[in-house]
């Protein structure tokens, strides 16, 4: 897929350690935003983009609300707020319910960038112990855009990649080794 | 009940949004769309709406309907003491300061069920100063006003509201505030005298008196830059040289022209009117 416009990667417990394993290897001049949600425990919020900032060239920065996604930059999902895409390709930030006992959920960010980017999107899910993201995913694929998950045989917790293989028909399975070298040709 | 592509579309979306603006004279055409689409589709699946066409004549007939519509696309979700620190500070820094005035009036805009009302007149109470203080708790929305005015919180969130209480600097025991009754608490009269609650839409409604401290937190982040302007503006003009504008953690004054008249409280998204 070569005309990507955005990559939204999605994770739960075991996702940190792939992150920090894929993030290093990303090509430094990525032709679109890379948005980051991951579970996280609430007031823990300037810690995630200060670690990952260190593991790569690229921009990394927390989401601030109506903000643009700019090619190139990494975007993560501030805790306690749901994180939704505009049509204008703009963030907004939500404190309504949790969904799936998540707040950020991956659901919420999947199915409104499906909308917002349509076939141009990618959508990873990671390692994480309850299903949120799989419905998110059935969107993504709804509205034409591309479905990857974590190998689950690579995964810490394998629940949250299983669900996502076993409830939709996934585009690729990649394992932790080939994920960078197929972030890096998205571009 | 799960669908992958929406139950309703983005033209559906603004026709219901024409409709509550001719109808009913409630303008939600500066929301952000993608949350409130996503509130739309919920309580469209929720309520088992069998049609579009059914949906919109039941919201546009029903005064009933209507009234739950309105409560349910809009985010009620709030606590008490919510982001501790922030209240450590309106504790420390921002109500000791204005408690050297003779009277302190506060706006509590888009005040939901109240939880945040009863927490600031907590404070109060606790630096002895609710005696002279008002506070203006408003919100659009009657339904969420009626359950404000009862003083009534699940009991299980006490648990949660009074780590909050401690992390915010409060030193007594939380639970001499109310009296559990079944599932609930029932916080002391006391603490609601010296609240209004009353309804008041920022989108369409104008200033109505002059404050030391507005307080409106999770709101703006559902409106569009534009509209945020406008309510940025109109909290400016009801607010007092000196007063201080308290908005949600995500929230921000830095992108307004009006940011240059004030000065930000260092680490927390509280701004002192400086001019």
């Amino acid at each position: 897929m070569k005309n990507c416009e955005a990559l939204i990667i999605g994770g739960s417990a075991g996702s940190l350690e792939v992150l920090l394993r894929v993030l290093p290897a990303l090509s430094p001049t990525l032709s679109f935003p890379v948005i980051i949600v991951v579970h996280r425990k609430h007031g823990t919020d300037s810690l995630l983009p200060d670690l990952l900032s260190g593991k790569t060239s690229l921009k990394v920065k927390e989401i601030e609300e109506k903000e643009q996604a700019m090619a190139g930059t990494v975007y993560i999902a501030p805790s306690d707020y749901h994180t939704l895409i505009e049509q204008n390709k703009t963030f907004s930030l939500d404190y309504s319910e949790k969904v799936n006992y998540s707040r950020p959920a991956i659901d919420v960010t999947f199915q409104t960038g499906a909308e917002a980017y349509r076939g141009k999107l990618v959508c990873m899910l990671l390692s994480g112990s309850n299903s949120d993201g799989v419905n998110g995913l059935k969107s993504v694929k709804a509205w034409g855009g591309i479905t990857v998950i974590q190998d689950p045989e690579t995964a810490q917790v394998s629940y949250m990649p299983a669900q996502a293989a076993l409830q939709l028909k996934i585009d690729y399975t990649l394992s932790i080794e080939d994920m960078a070298d197929f972030i890096n040709l998205l571009s | 009940m799960y669908s992958e592509v929406s139950l309703i579309n983005d033209e559906q979306v603004e026709i219901l949004l024409a409709d509550l603006l001719d109808h009913y004279g409630y303008d939600f055409t500066g929301y952000s769309r993608a949350s409130l689409k996503r509130r739309i589709i919920r309580l469209y699946s929720l309520d088992k709406a069998l049609s579009f066409a059914e949906f919109r004549y039941q919201i546009n007939n029903d005064p009933v309907y209507f009234k739950r519509f309105v409560e349910q696309i809009t985010v009620n979700v709030t606590e008490m003491f919510r982001d501790p620190v922030f209240f450590k500070t309106l504790r420390d820094v921002v109500l000791p300061k204005l408690g050297t005035y003779p009277f302190i009036r506060i706006w509590l805009a888009g005040c939901s069920t109240g939880e945040e009302a009863y927490s600031i007149s907590i404070i109060l109470k606790e630096l002895n100063l609710l005696h002279k203080s008002l506070i203006y708790a408003t919100d659009l929305n009657p339904v969420v006003l009626e359950k404000a005015a009862q003083s009534m919180f699940a009991l299980s969130q006490m648990k949660q509201y009074s780590e909050n209480y401690i992390a915010s600097g409060g030193q007594l025991d939380f639970s001499s505030y109310y009296t559990a009754n079944y599932s609930l608490a029932k916080f002391d009269d006391e603490l609601k005298r010296k609240i209004i609650f009353s309804t008041h839409n920022l989108v369409s409604d104008h200033t109505f008196n002059e404050f030391q401290l507005i307080l409106c937190r999770n709101v703006l982040i559902y409106f569009d830059r534009d509209l945020q302007h406008k309510v940025l503006q109109l909290f400016d003009e009801s607010l007092q040289p000196l007063g201080y504008l308290a908005l949600g953690s995500k929230e921000t004054l830095d992108f307004s022209p009006l940011s240059k008249n004030y000065k930000r409280v260092p680490a927390e998204k509280i701004w002192r009117k400086v001019s």
